[in-house]
């Protein structure tokens, strides 16, 4: 592993020091360039938590069930937990930090959890409001049907989810209001 | 200003949440070490040595212990938490294994590194050797008790209990009609999204500790810490951050790890954080629900109950510190919205090699409606009767309230109900689901090779139990209104509802009201947040805490504008003469009034200084006064408020596969006044999603030997929004609470009592064959199936083996 820096593990690379056996990444977070050294085996989740102490991506199971980790890398959803940090080196991540606008104002997503009582606890969150940013922009028009799919892959142990489908549901409707 | 009480608006705790900004446990403590433990991988074994020394020399290492490097009180088991006369052989944990291990997951050894990988690599190489002994994994091998957990343990009895009310075994003798049934639940668990973990701090210059732990009672972990550790109370601050779902397993308290992590970083001089991993989770806190009943009904022509005699066995695991509350609240709570005319109950609380038990949600509750529902849906089926009609018949009236029940409850008070109007509520259910039309529904869906049947269920649940809760309400001289109460929160939305408590009682606008809980640091005397009691018992403090700090506030403007308190009001954050707006003064004004000043910090604060003029002639804080406008109130009712509901439920059947599919769910619910209908129809949805996970999907798979075979997400099956019903029904009944201020009762735990009970009436009604025991899988309905297929009995036979006419 220590060696396997070429191709697999992203566009930029990742060097090993040699003295410290840390690889050299970089990673744009939320718009923001970061320079980490990180074992090879540090999990991506590990990396933005601790690393960088981005801590709204929550890790609930540590192999890849719950979703609460869920992150965007180069716009996809990735499960941060099932990924090595040194993997992801190059890429542009989108964590629920980089969700709202610059001047603050929540993202659509973020403004119908709260309109539609779409969470509870707030622990699984993060991942919900990451898939469901990455699934509306595929298809920002989901029937009642497609928009339980969207949130099909994430664990929550409080709502139920009802208010999480309506949350989907009601995302869809203000983005459009946007931008119409 | 309208009032806040009674809305559904939206949370304020969700804006910090939403953005990522909340701060859950392992969001803290970045400059902490870390622990990682060692656990049995036994279920029961004898431990004959412990090799550290191959993990000496591991990368980042800081600290290993084990039970000999344990101190005094810090080695010796955990508290007994809830003693009870008939718990007469109560064992509890070790923080550390001393001598032998009783579950798998029981932590041995405890490592602290500079981070937590490093920390499980020393752990993988410190080597435990053990004698395994035989391990005891479930009910019927607890009562059949050829081996025992604990040697001096006879019988693997922990508790023994008998409550009666009448001479139910004559009654059931003289009935006109009997049956028997054998009616069993599977253990499940709490599983919230985030585990336990626990970081501490030792200021080595204060001398003072500083806990931050995901529980359930942060009053609790301090009183026990503090006692382990040998510190005064007043040298502890608890504080619970943001926690990810707790449902009952964080109430437990202290876990081994609440004392090692904070002992650890007294002896250290540094920070150390545990926090639990998944798997951890699942072997290492608590499981509930596993529970075998008997019952033995006599009933006469027209389903009245006559007589109900139940004994029932209940698995603890391998310790029980939270006591026999879970089998207290089953026997209790089994009765329902119904009165038999005599009444007997027995239990057993038996000690296995698995994980202990701690009450999840509904705690007791489920099992209890699940044999009362099971022995309804029995007794109609018997008699060849509406479902509906026996329960009618059963039902407690609303004019029978208070209603007493000649038992003792879970709080060590007696059972009585203190308001409910369970025909109403039942009356509701039938419309909202359609019951007399069903049968057209049926015919339908035969017409189609479809198979659904149709099940309800009824339960009462004693929420807000003591002993207390308090508040503390203080308006700032910015005029802002600061509440703090004692217990925690882990989702329920208790800023909000507090707020609007509040903000109503005082007369402030809800943006002006901030809200604290479950930090010792702001209130030091609570109890804790389980048994749907945070509302009524915070909620009813909070309201006596505001009424207190508006009278005061009343007073001290009434006194300025040279006013009788009894013309003021406020409105909108002032204090005025009624109806007239123009005579106010800011309630922030009326807080600096309040406390006279030598100095003056701001400009606003001139207004209270020494040569500003008032009376006097009399003190400037008057005798039995104190500055400021504050609040602090305690609420203690005298027993339990009786919350209530039914559910109904439509299933669909696979003739094929067996997969079970909730077409409709219904749900009459009565918490009585409301304080914010949004938040408790969460509560009610997330309660019904466990409800019907519990009764279709999970379980704990131990195998023989106390492996537990499916610990993690991939096998642990938690529904994802594709197990759940697509839309919950719901409709509220609101009859007050005459034994709290606010008329309320409490709502946390509600939507997941019925859930096994309707979902296993529902299923039996569109099969044909009793389902007695629960979760039921497609592969458990396929078994049955085949089985009922097998012994030659037609798809309408009421009755099976397990459900007896006694002779």
């Amino acid at each position: 592993m220590a060696s396997g820096g070429d191709g697999a593990m992203g566009s930029g690379g990742a060097v090993t020091n040699p003295t410290t056996g840390l690889f050299d990444i970089r990673l744009t977070v939320n718009g923001t360039l970061h320079a980490v050294s990180v074992p090879a085996r540090r999990l991506l989740s590990d990396c933005l938590r601790h690393d960088l102490r981005l801590t709204g991506t929550h890790v609930g199971c540590e192999h890849g069930v719950c979703g609460a980790c869920t992150v965007l890398l180069d716009g996809v959803p990735v499960r941060s937990c099932l990924m090595l940090a040194v993997s992801a080196d190059g890429s542009a991540i989108t964590t629920v930090e980089g969700l709202a606008a610059a001047d603050g104002t929540l993202s659509a997503v973020q403004r119908a959890f709260k309109d539609s009582h779409g969470l509870q606890c707030g622990f699984c969150t993060p991942g919900f409001l990451t898939m469901i940013t990455a699934a509306l922009a595929e298809n920002p028009d989901p029937t009642p049907e497609e928009a339980r799919e969207m949130v099909g892959g994430n664990l929550c142990r409080c709502t139920g989810y009802q208010n999480i489908v309506t949350a989907v549901l009601r995302a869809a409707e203000l983005t459009r209001a946007e931008r119409a | 200003m309208t009032s806040m009480f009674g809305e559904p608006i939206a949370r304020v705790e969700d804006d910090r949440l939403l953005r990522g900004e909340g701060a859950y446990l392992d969001d803290l403590g970045h400059d902490a070490l870390a622990a990682a433990f060692v656990r049995s991988p036994h279920a029961h074994a004898v431990i004959r040595d412990i090799d550290v020394s191959g993990a000496l020399d591991a990368a980042g290492l800081v600290a290993i212990y084990t039970h000999e490097d344990l101190p005094g009180r810090v080695g010796e088991p955990l508290p007994l938490l809830i003693p009870h006369p008939a718990l007469t052989h109560g064992r509890t944990g070790y923080p550390l294994a001393a001598a032998e291990v009783n579950h798998v997951g029981e932590p041995v050894v405890m490592v602290v590194a500079t981070d937590r990988y490093l920390a499980e690599d020393a752990a993988e190489r410190i080597v435990v050797d053990y004698d395994p002994l035989p391990a005891v994994v479930g009910v019927d091998a607890a009562r059949a008790a050829e081996h025992l957990v604990h040697p001096d343990v006879p019988g693997n009895v922990a508790a023994h209990l008998v409550q009666a009310n009448g001479d139910a075994a004559a009654a059931v003798a003289a009935a006109p009609h009997r049956l028997e049934l054998d009616l069993y639940i599977e253990r499940s668990a709490s599983t919230p999204l985030e585990g336990r973990g626990v970081l501490a701090r030792w200021d080595t210059e204060s001398r003072r500790l500083r806990i931050w732990t995901s529980t359930q009672t942060s009053t609790g972990v301090r009183a026990a810490v503090a006692a382990k550790l040998g510190l005064a109370l007043a040298d502890v601050d608890v504080i619970t951050p943001d926690v990810g779902g707790g449902f009952g397993v964080k109430i437990v308290h202290p876990w081994p790890e609440e004392v090692l992590v904070p002992w650890a970083a007294m002896t250290l001089g540094r920070p150390v954080k545990f926090t639990e991993d998944r798997s951890e989770h699942f072997v290492a806190s608590a499981h509930e629900r596993g529970q075998r009943h008997q019952v033995r009904v006599g009933f006469d022509d027209d389903g009245r109950i006559l007589g109900l005699d139940v004994t029932f066995w209940h698995d603890n695991g391998a310790y029980i510190p939270y006591g026999v509350i879970v089998p207290i609240i089953t026997s209790t709570q089994l009765l329902g919205p119904y009165k038999p005319g005599a009444y007997r109950v027995e239990f057993s609380s038996l000690y296995t090699n698995t994980v202990i038990v701690t009450p999840y949600r509904g705690a007791g509750r489920p099992q209890g409606a699940f044999v009362m529902e099971r022995t309804m849906d029995a007794i109609a089926a018997e008699l060849d009767l509406d479902r509906t009609l026996v329960r009618e018949r059963n039902f407690i009236q609303p004019g029978e309230m208070p209603y007493d029940h000649g038992l003792i409850f879970q709080d060590g008070r007696p059972l009585i109900y203190d308001s409910g109007d369970y025909p109403a509520a039942l009356a509701r259910l039938k419309g909202l689901i359609g019951w007399d039309e069903f049968e057209a529904v049926r015919r339908a869906a035969r017409a189609e090779g479809r198979r659904v049947g149709i099940g309800l269920a009824c339960y009462v649940e004693g929420t807000g139990v003591g002993p207390y809760e308090g508040a503390h309400v203080v308006v700032e001289t910015s005029g802002k209104v600061r509440v703090a109460t004692g217990l925690t929160s882990q989702g329920q939305g208790h800023q909000t509802v507090f707020a609007q408590i509040a903000a109503d009682e005082l007369g402030v606008p809800i943006t002006d009201v901030e809200v604290v809980t479950g930090d010792t640091r702001a209130f030091g005397y609570a109890v804790g947040t389980f048994a749907s009691r945070a509302a009524v018992m915070s909620g009813s403090a909070v309201a006596l805490a505001a009424r207190a700090a508006r009278a005061k506030a009343i007073r001290v403007a009434a006194a300025a504008l040279e006013a009788s308190p009894d013309d003021m009001e406020i409105v909108d954050g002032v204090v005025r003469v009624k109806g007239d707006p123009g005579s106010g003064i800011a309630l922030g004004t009326v807080a600096v009034l309040s406390n006279p000043l030598r100095y003056a910090f701001d400009e606003a604060a001139r207004a209270a200084t020494q040569f500003v003029g008032g009376d006097l002639s009399t003190p400037p804080v008057a005798e039995g006064d104190e500055p400021g406008i504050e609040g602090r109130e305690y609420f203690s009712p005298v027993r339990s408020t009786f919350a209530s509901g039914m559910h109904a439920a439509i299933v669909e059947t696979d003739p094929d596969t067996a997969e079970v599919k909730v077409l409709r769910y219904c749900v009459v619910h009565d918490c009585g006044t409301l304080i914010n209908p949004r938040i408790v129809e969460g509560q009610i949805h997330g309660g019904v999603a466990q409800g019907v996970g519990g009764a279709l999907y999970e379980k704990m798979a131990y195998d023989e030997t106390g492996q537990l075979q499916n610990a993690s997400f991939m096998d642990f099956l938690m529904p994802y929004v594709s197990e759940v019903p697509e839309r919950i029904e719901i409709d509220h009944l609101e009859t007050p609470s005459p034994l709290n201020p606010l008329g309320i009762k409490g709502a946390g735990e509600a939507g997941v009592i019925p859930g096994s009970a309707v979902i296993a009436a529902a299923i039996e009604d569109a099969e044909g064959f009793p389902i007695t025991s629960m979760p039921i899988s497609p592969s458990d309905l396929f078994e049955l199936r085949r089985r009922h297929a097998a012994s030659g009995e037609t798809a309408n036979a009421s009755q099976t083996a397990s459900v007896n006419r006694a002779g």
